[in-house]
């Protein structure tokens, strides 16, 4: 990587998932969340727009620098007959590459009205330490 | 409510199919003339209403709105959901990648069907989705009439 390090967050998100493509069909449509996303000394919060999204039902995946959110809904029960229709129902997913070093023991996700806070708290710098010598 | 035409079908689904069509045609025949578009709205919250039966149910995606914030009253024909959304601005020190969510204030009436019994309807928010159950009034329930031999 260059000497200037890269600090944003890069979007890679897909508008929604058809299944048929490896997706199981069970899961349905998948929705692309909205999302806000700030960034401070101590890290980077990511907050999420998941109406409907149960702590249960959140995937959460850090690895490699890519951040995955995977949410699963419940559809409404089956005797409940839609009769008027504004939204549809389903899943979300996003993911993003995170161009920072983070302290992935450190990450703090909280869920609440429907929406998910994710703090990435970016990772101390190598510290240099002392090593000792052992007579 | 019009009478089901009977047309000799042995078939209960197909029946029960036929119910089901008349029952979203009365439906659309009440609601029809909300003023919403059967598009997707423009409007916030988003609503799907749903019908198991016995009650007609709102739902609306109202994602990062506190509960108590949220304000659903039915006086006398009119459902009206009004609320407010809170963004909490980023800190002095941040900056911003991706704003996204919106914040504000919002309102939405629409009128009910004279079979909904308003007094009794009711309001829960849950993983910011927020469903308004709205029971059918005891006369416009369906009721089997017993026959009584002679």
């Amino acid at each position: 990587m260059s000497s200037e390090q890269k600090k944003e967050i890069t979007v890679s998100a897909k508008k929604e998932i058809q299944p048929g493509s490896g997706e199981p069909i069970t899961q349905g449509v998948l929705f692309v969340p909205e999302v806000d996303i700030t960034e401070n000394q101590d890290g980077v919060t990511l907050t999420a727009d998941l109406p409907g999204v149960r702590k249960e039902d959140l995937d959460i995946d850090y690895r490699e620098g890519v951040l995955t959110l995977t949410a699963k809904v419940e559809p409404p029960p089956t005797h409940h007959r839609l009769t008027y229709q504004e939204y549809e129902v389903g899943g979300f997913q996003r993911r993003f590459t995170v161009g920072e070093r983070v302290d992935i023991a450190k990450i703090e996700a909280n869920l609440k009205h429907g929406v998910l806070s994710l703090f990435l708290p970016r990772a101390e710098e190598h510290k240099p330490r002392k090593i000792e010598i052992k007579a | 409510m019009a009478l089901i035409r009977w047309f000799g079908e042995s078939d209960p689904w197909r029946l029960m199919e036929r119910q089901a069509e008349q029952a979203q045609r009365e439906f659309q025949r009440l609601w029809g003339n909300l003023g919403m578009s059967q598009a997707r709205s423009s409007l916030f919250p988003a609503l799907n209403i749903y019908d198991d039966g016995e009650s007609f149910i709102v739902r609306a995606e109202v994602p990062g709105v506190d509960p108590k914030n949220l304000d659903v009253s039915a006086t006398g024909d009119t459902l009206t959901i009004r609320g407010k959304r809170e963004i909490e601005p980023a800190g002095k020190e941040c900056s911003y990648h991706r704003r996204e969510r919106s914040g504000g204030e919002f309102r939405r009436a629409f009128s009910l069907p004279d079979s909904v019994d308003t007094s009794k309807v009711m309001a829960m928010v849950k993983d910011g989705i927020l469903e308004v159950r709205l029971p059918r009034a005891e006369a416009a329930k369906q009721r089997k009439i017993q026959i009584q031999a002679s």
